[in-house]
């Protein structure tokens, strides 16, 4: 099926969700109401870890307005929020995050209490008077501290995580040169625009409870309420309206969501939660925050020979919905495009005082890029060996694939990189860049004094995780399509890039295609939008879905004109004989209108394999040597996606994405004093990139490695954007202060600029 | 409860009489009494440009005005944007065909505010552009398409 048509696959259509949003017409979770609702309002910890010896909620309850109040004796019948059903761990349960906080609080922004009001500035006005009071604990606020009590008996560091293959031992014995390293990465986190929401409503005649605002996984978080809640599945329904952005943090199941459902059953009133900004800067998933111990051993000639890596992983608080998917991601993917022959990682899985952590986009790997490549950095500066032609001699090439990392651990997967030609896309990118043009100009320019520099960063990422998805799709009697599928959209395009395939299987004009999304109530199954999975995924689901529907057509077709199937073609909706503009037509809508179960088809796309995309990231860096911050002159964005599916919406995906990992490489960072109070959690602390200081990102895509699992080639996009930058953006910086190796920590925020410079 | 205040504000040329608390905001006004959502609220401290309108002409962020002090004011909203409703305004259509949004929470506000900057500036720089839409925040688009979709606007109002 290589030979697929994709006429329309690659075509910058426009989107068809924009034409309410441009309107104001958004229907976001702040935008939902309900007759006769009540507010929730959040009490949350302000200690980091702390005793709770009594609360006091009198006062509060006193106010007028106030319906009720619950502590976590109210609701002591709930189990703690659980891990989705993949990635349960035993080991790691007792560090679930309870609904509200029991007897002890763990960060700065713990859910202590509820407040349930008429009016949401009652609830928080009662907040104010809410008296927690506590024995205050010691608190951890670096995965590098001694590790301490999470609980009594219970050591803070959940885990120690492995994974291994070959000999390292005999690698670093053998090692010509030895390198390495100690690096960190900050603490960021997706911050989407729009903050989370959440609505309970409970339908007492049906016995139904539904909570809107839900986004990213639908399903598996109504899976997961299912178990948490005891009730069965078709008893709770989660609905997605439009959501302002996800970036993996948004959509995940929080206290709060559990909350607004519960009381909405137990107080017989829908309940509105909308989070704020400081709430969520200090309750929202946040990532990234690694303290790696690194080194690699390569032969006389560059080669790789074997890499160790022994890290830190500050997960904050509590361990939230993924288990330990972050620093198990980080581990397998910290030897990327390269051939390692030995590999041995260990982390240290630590609960701190902070806000509990899980994914951001690319979760562990805009990580082990910025490890991985400060390697790669170090090492040519070391042997002399200039960091092109160093990378280029250990990439795996094409004819490795497809190429399997095998873990000696019982029960840590494998990975298999389906497929790719790492040097060629190398090759292409220098070609596009005019690399040694650009080597040369700011050789020029930093011989004139200005500190300006290049950096790289290759990757590869993963996409399109199985195991399955499915779609329905059906023509109504006007010819309208509608796509049902389990996906979910958080701004990325989700609806346009489902028809887009649609239409290019079926044969159909896009616009007439409706997609439906996140709605748990009108399909069984949905795997949501996550780890660049729904492109992939779901699209595949809709493209083999499409197909079938395009079948069944052309048969029915053949029947009602009296002509061979295979004789016949769908165009713009209406069947035709092959090639033919004029002669015997029948259009989809006559179809379904003739046929007696109407025109419609359900199928899956089912794969145990992954899609690995890969992509090279280039910055170019000026460093201002009077206040230490760096502009970022030029990125450039180079990226295999196998096939594409509208260039104008992966563009999107991999600016938004790149103009990210910008704020995470130089500006933003949640940091806590030593007694674990947040410092960031406004905008003016928390500095996401502003438009005065983005640069145009330049954006290079091939489709020279289709994915062989699935019918298209697809692969996924998201988070190839930012996968490189932190990566790139420190080798660049290096190069312009003229001191290799002088970034060791992300973000490189002025000040640290100034630090590394005045020791210099 | 305190008491109430009562206002009148005009809203995209309607006019409106609504009660409001004397703390409370122009975007919580807007968006909770009077049920034009279309406004945003993405921080409440002026530091996002989600929630940006006009009063009487000049470009605000809706979440640090009053809702008293818009008394007797003229607001432009972004529900009064297109001009009429099967034709969208210039800035609306171009962001729209080179995708100069994404989840669109933040594209009310700067759609508004770039509204702004091309009846003041018909012909803005790039670098007029950035400055102007400094504080605007979006997380989505990384910026690009949003600059393009104004220049393409500004380029098709200057024509005519
Ligand atoms: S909500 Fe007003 S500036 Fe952010
Ligand atoms: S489009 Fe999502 S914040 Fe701008």
């Amino acid at each position: 099926m290589a030979t697929q048509k994709k006429d329309l696959l690659g075509q910058r259509l426009t989107r068809l969700e924009d034409p309410p949003l441009i309107l104001g017409q958004g229907n976001y979770a702040a935008d939902i109401n309900f007759p006769n609702q009540l507010h929730m309002r959040i009490v949350r910890s302000p200690y980091a870890h702390a005793k709770i010896t009594s609360i006091d909620t009198a006062e509060a309850a006193a106010i007028s307005g106030i319906v009720k109040i619950w502590t976590s004796h109210d609701i002591a019948d709930l189990p703690p929020i659980d891990f989705r059903a993949d990635k349960s761990s035993e080991e790691l349960k007792p560090f679930r995050q309870n609904v509200l906080a029991t007897d002890r609080v763990r960060y700065v922004g713990d859910p202590v209490v509820a407040i349930f009001a008429e009016d949401p500035y009652v609830a928080e006005d009662a907040a104010d008077l809410v008296v927690i009071n506590v024995e205050q604990l010691r608190v951890i606020t670096s995965a590098d501290d001694e590790p301490g009590e999470f609980d009594v008996g219970l050591s803070s560091e959940a885990g120690l995580l492995t994974h291994t293959y070959g000999d390292v031992d005999a690698a670093f014995a053998a090692a010509d040169t030895v390198i390495e390293l100690d690096l960190r990465t900050g603490r960021h986190s997706g911050v989407p625009m729009e903050t989370r929401g959440a609505i309970g409503v409970y339908d007492a005649d049906e016995d139904i409870l539904k909570l809107y605002g839900a986004a990213k996984v639908p399903h598996r978080n109504r899976d997961t309420l299912v178990r948490m809640l005891g009730r069965d599945e078709d008893k709770i329904e989660l609905h997605e309206g439009h959501t302002g952005g996800g970036f993996g943090i948004r959509g995940e199941l929080y206290p709060e969501d559990v909350l607004v459902l519960v009381a909405a059953m137990r107080l017989g009133r829908s309940v509105k939660w909308i989070e704020d900004r400081q709430e969520h800067m200090m309750a929202a998933n946040q990532g990234r925050n690694q303290h790696h111990l690194v080194k690699i051993a390569v032969d006389k000639d560059g080669m790789i020979l074997g890499m160790e890596d022994e890290f830190f992983h500050d997960q904050g608080g509590y361990v939230r919905t993924h288990g330990a998917n972050v620093p198990n991601r980080t581990m397998c993917m910290l030897t990327g495009a390269y051939n390692v022959p030995a590999y041995r990682a260990l982390c240290h899985f630590r609960l701190t005082n902070k806000t509990p952590a899980a994914t951001y986009r690319a979760p562990g790997r805009f990580e082990s890029t910025f490890v991985r490549e400060r390697l790669m950095d170090a090492l040519a500066v070391k042997l002399g060996i200039d960091r092109i032609e160093l990378r280029r001699r250990n990439l795996i090439t094409s004819d490795q694939m497809p190429f399997s990392l095998n873990f000696d651990e019982p029960g840590v997967e494998d990975m298999e990189i389906d497929n790719g030609d790492y040097p060629q896309l190398l090759d292409k990118a220098l070609n596009w860049l005019k690399w040694d043009e650009m080597e040369a100009d700011l050789e020029r320019r930093r011989a004139a004094g200005e500190m300006v520099g290049s950096g790289i960063g290759v990757f590869v990422e993963e996409s399109g995780k199985g195991p399955s998805d499915g779609a329905r799709i059906s023509v109504d009697e006007n010819g309208d399509i509608e796509i049902l599928t389990g996906g979910a959209s958080l701004g990325q395009g989700f609806e346009t890039t489902m028809a887009q395939i649609c239409a290019n299987a079926l044969g159909v004009d896009y616009q007439r295609i409706t997609v439906i999304h996140g709605q748990t109530n009108l399909i069984p199954y949905g795997i949501g939008a996550h780890a660049a999975r729904a492109t992939v995924m779901t699209g595949s689901a809709v493209n083999v879905t499409a197909l079938t529907l395009r079948t069944k057509a052309l048969d029915l077709a053949a029947e009602m004109l009296q002509l061979p199937a295979d004789s016949l073609d769908i165009v713009d909706g209406t069947v035709i004989v092959t090639d033919k503009s004029s002669g015997p037509s029948i259009t989809l809508a006559e179809i379904a209108r003739r046929n007696e179960e109407g025109l419609a088809a359900e199928d899956f796309h089912k794969t145990k394999e992954s899609a690995f995309p890969y992509g090279i990231h280039f910055a170019v860096v000026k460093v201002d040597p009077e206040t230490g911050s760096i502009d970022v002159e030029r990125f450039m964005v180079a990226y295999d996606v196998g096939c594409m599916v509208n260039e104008m919406l992966l563009e999107g995906q991999l600016v938004g994405g790149c103009i990210q990992g910008i704020g995470g490489a130089l500006y933003e960072e949640f940091v806590y004093s030593d007694e674990g109070e947040p410092m960031a959690v406004t905008f003016a602390d928390y500095m996401i990139p502003t438009l005065d200081r983005v640069p145009t990102v330049e954006c290079m895509i091939t489709e020279d490695a289709p994915s062989p699992h699935n019918l298209l080639g697809l692969k996924g996009g998201g988070e190839g954007g930012i996968n490189g930058v932190g990566a790139a953006i420190a080798g660049a910086i290096d190069q312009a202060v003229g001191i290799p190796g002088a970034i060791t920590q992300l973000p490189v925020t002025p000040q640290r600029m100034k630090e590394i410079l005045n020791n210099s | 409860m305190t008491k109430r205040s009562h206002i009148s504000l005009s809203v995209n040329g309607d006019e409106y009489e609504t009660l409001c608390e004397p703390d409370q905001s122009l975007v919580d006004v807007l968006r909770n009494e009077l049920e034009l959502t279309g406004t945003k609220e993405g921080c409440s401290t002026g530091d996002c440009g989600a929630c940006s309108i006009r009063l009487d002409g000049d470009l605000v962020c809706s979440c640090l005005v009053l809702a008293v002090e818009a008394e007797g004011k003229e607001i432009e909203t972004i529900e009064g944007m297109a001009p009429k409703s099967d034709e969208l305004h210039p800035l609306q259509r171009h962001f729209l065909e080179i995708n100069g949004l994404q989840c669109g929470i933040c594209t009310p506000g700067i759609l508004i505010a770039a509204k702004a900057l091309l009846e003041k500036n018909s012909d803005p720089t790039e670098t007029e552009i950035r400055f102007w839409l400094a504080g605007n925040l979006c997380r989505c688009t990384g910026y690009d398409k949003i600059i393009r979709s104004v220049q393409a606007a500004a380029e098709e109002m200057r024509k005519g």
